[in-house]
């Protein structure tokens, strides 16, 4: 053991004389929303990156070489994000860009990275950012509609195609909404009733009543976040429904489980593997990913993963990876190694990027599940 | 002026790249915004909590002018600064008969619902995520790079000095600074107090509204951020930490507080800790904002 040690030390000290001298740092720069109204996206984000960068140095850097990052707090602006962007490409000259926790921050990044061509992978959600393509910008997590076609297909084939949809009125829940109806035809589904409530609602009885007497309903779709699918889940139980209900994957957290009760049995949603860990068969390709990432960062944060942390650590892991395949920071050569990436597995799915598709998730990075016994079951 | 416009002129000797100039360019739109903002606050006495509202107002009338509409970028800003001076011109004068903690809530309203319905109007503005806005072009010339907007927001700051002096030192100027020693005073001495804060009022609004046009072209995205609470709070921090009723000290005060972000970015996660503590620290030495004080000092000395 003391042997192995000592081989070690030897070995460490003389990559660090050799490294120091030969290898400069490569740079990662971030722009992060670590404070303001995105915090709770940007603060699991920053520490990911921290962590693992740490991890990756420990274990002897990339190419040899040592990760350096370089942070900046947007505080949820987006005309932010664009100067610090800037500092990252003109003062710092950074290898690659990881980061943007919002759709804003990011697209008020995008012409920057464009024209200074440095490969750029943004960390948040909506389609926009890769649709149509842009040359150095790509992103890691999955869009909202990619939730509502992974519900679809399990109504479909459920047999359902008359549904009503009940979408909260906040940013999260307008984009599903607007996701839900633009691919609703593709899977020969319509949508026979289209409500809303606001995500501080505490009764949303009436907006149920009304899509459990529209003619021909057969399920009801909810789109929203946090607190208020909860009560929608509650006012279903208390209205003895019997349409199945389905939530997207905002509320993929224990805690809505906790806040709806009994009346969350049943129901239905798209998650990423990340949140149900634990469930997932020992065959699934993305066990081991999910289960080291989310006990990596409980025992360092002593706090609970997210899918937001989870976006951060595919980023950086598809920076490195291709970094190592084009065996040099060379900004083309890289861009091109992150199009190439091909069986990516990360806590987001299982990555195949193309030319054509800078995101290179499709649905099996979404799991159906449903609540059974106040726990998650992978829905058959 | 003349010493403001040497250092607009001999500023670009010091910055070695884009980077600098950048954040040059921003300084230069804040200060343009703020002496307009300072004519409301430094001279008439009269406080807005919600002057970011305008700012969002003309940056996402020249947003979505120019990428919906088509309209060409100056064409835009010149009906944006209408717009919004109409906007002001309208709800200036029920508000502006309010005053002290009043008034302060009226403004902190105004802004809140422009920035609601900017949020709200998604069809219109993209929402919370924003919109893309196209380059500025002025008879078939693009400001493409930092060094043209380094130019462009120079002769904007210019013209804003020049206009707010000459405010200042006419009629109107000094009309402000009675009612902002007493109202009541200014009233018997026969100002009409109301118009004359409606039109700074007015006046204050056009300046951000201008300035908003401009950030929007400059960094070619805008969200409905800019128009939020706290960047009303911000540039009113500019006004008290460079100086109240001094020009070149609300220059000084956008300077100082949007480099501070970036020289306190390097202190992560304390960088709040120690923007308050500076703030803080100026209010209790320096009442009267950093330039009156220094200005002052030197007299005696």
């Amino acid at each position: 053991m003391l042997k192995h040690w000592v081989r070690m030390a030897a070995v460490a000290a003389l990559a660090t004389a050799f490294g120091a001298q030969a290898q400069a740092p490569i740079k990662i720069g971030t722009v992060l929303s670590i404070t303001g109204p995105a915090a709770f996206l940007g603060d699991p984000e920053i520490k990911t990156l921290q962590l693992y960068i740490e991890k990756i140095n420990a274990a002897g850097g990339v190419l040899g070489r040592k990760i350096e990052l370089y942070s900046f707090d947007d505080g949820s602006d987006a005309n932010r994000a664009n100067s610090f962007t800037k500092r990252l490409i003109e003062e710092d000259k950074v290898d690659i860009i990881v980061g943007g926790t919002t759709t804003g921050s990011t697209m008020a990044m995008v012409p920057l990275v464009e024209k200074a061509e440095i490969p750029f992978i943004s960390l948040a959600g909506a389609v926009v950012i890769i649709e149509p393509t842009k040359k150095w910008v790509f992103k890691t997590p999955h869009t909202d509609r990619m939730a509502a076609e992974k519900v679809y297909e399990d109504m479909k084939k459920r047999g359902f195609s008359k549904i009503g949809l009940l979408a909260e009125n906040s940013g999260f829940g307008q984009s599903g909404k607007k996701e839900s109806h633009a691919v609703a035809a593709k899977y020969g589904i319509q949508i026979v009733a289209d409500e809303m409530y606001g995500p501080k609602d505490a009764d949303v009885t009436t907006q149920l009543t009304k899509i459990r007497n529209t003619p021909g309903v057969q399920a009801i779709l909810v789109f929203g976040f946090g607190q208020g699918p909860a009560v929608v889940t509650k006012n279903y139980g208390q209205l003895s429904l019997k349409l199945p209900l389905y939530q997207s994957h905002g509320v993929a957290s224990a805690e809505y489980i906790k806040l709806s009760g009994k009346a969350a049995e049943g129901v239905r949603l798209p998650a990423a593997a990340l949140l149900v860990a634990d469930v997932l068969p020992k065959t699934d390709p993305q066990k081991p990913v999910v289960v080291g990432y989310s006990k990596a960062y409980r025992d360092r944060f002593k706090s609970e993963v997210s899918t937001f942390g989870g976006h951060a650590y595919d980023g950086l892991m598809i920076a490195v990876e291709a970094i190592k395949r084009a065996k040099s920071t060379d900004k083309a050569k890289v861009r091109d190694a992150i199009e190439q990436t091909k069986g990516f597995i990360g806590t987001g799915g299982v990555v195949n990027m193309s030319a054509k598709d800078h995101m290179g998730l499709d649905l099996s990075a979404f799991r159906m599940l449903e609540i059974r016994n106040g726990g998650w079951t992978l829905a058959k | 002026m003349l010493i403001t416009a040497a250092v607009i002129a001999l500023l670009p000797l010091a910055l070695p790249n884009n980077y600098y100039y950048d954040v040059a360019i921003r300084i230069g739109m804040n200060a343009a915004m703020v002496v307009g903002l300072n004519l409301l606050i430094g001279y008439a006495g009269q406080i807005s909590l919600g002057h970011a509202g305008f700012v969002g107002l003309g940056g996402y009338a020249s947003a979505i002018l120019t990428s919906r509409y088509g309209w060409p970028p100056v064409a835009a800003m010149l009906l944006a600064m209408a717009c919004v001076g109409a906007i002001a011109f309208l709800v200036a004068r029920p508000i502006l008969r309010l005053r002290g903690h009043y008034l302060a809530m009226a403004t902190l309203g105004l802004g809140i619902i422009i920035y609601m319905v900017l949020v709200n109007e998604s069809s219109l503005t993209g929402g919370n995520d924003g919109m893309q806005v196209p380059p500025f072009t002025l008879f078939g010339a693009t400001l493409a790079n930092e060094r043209a907007w380094y130019w462009a927001t120079g002769a904007v700051l210019l013209v804003a000095i020049w206009v707010a002096n000459n405010i200042v030192d006419s009629p109107l100027g000094r009309a402000l600074r009675a009612l902002h020693g007493s109202e009541v005073a200014a009233q018997v001495a026969g100002v009409d107090t109301t118009r004359y804060k409606v039109r700074v009022f007015v006046v204050s609004a056009v300046f951000a509204s201008v300035v908003g046009s401009m950030m929007a072209h400059y960094v070619g995205f805008i969200t409905p951020q800019v128009s939020g609470f706290f960047h009303s709070i911000e540039l009113v921090t500019m006004v008290v930490v460079g100086g109240m009723a001094s020009t070149y000290g609300a220059v000084v005060g956008a300077a100082i507080l949007t480099m501070l972000p970036q020289v306190l970015s390097r202190f992560e996660g304390y960088e709040m800790i120690a923007f308050g503590a500076i703030l803080m620290l100026t209010m209790i030495f320096l009442p009267r904002g950093l330039l009156p004080t220094i200005a002052a000092r030197w007299r005696r000395s």
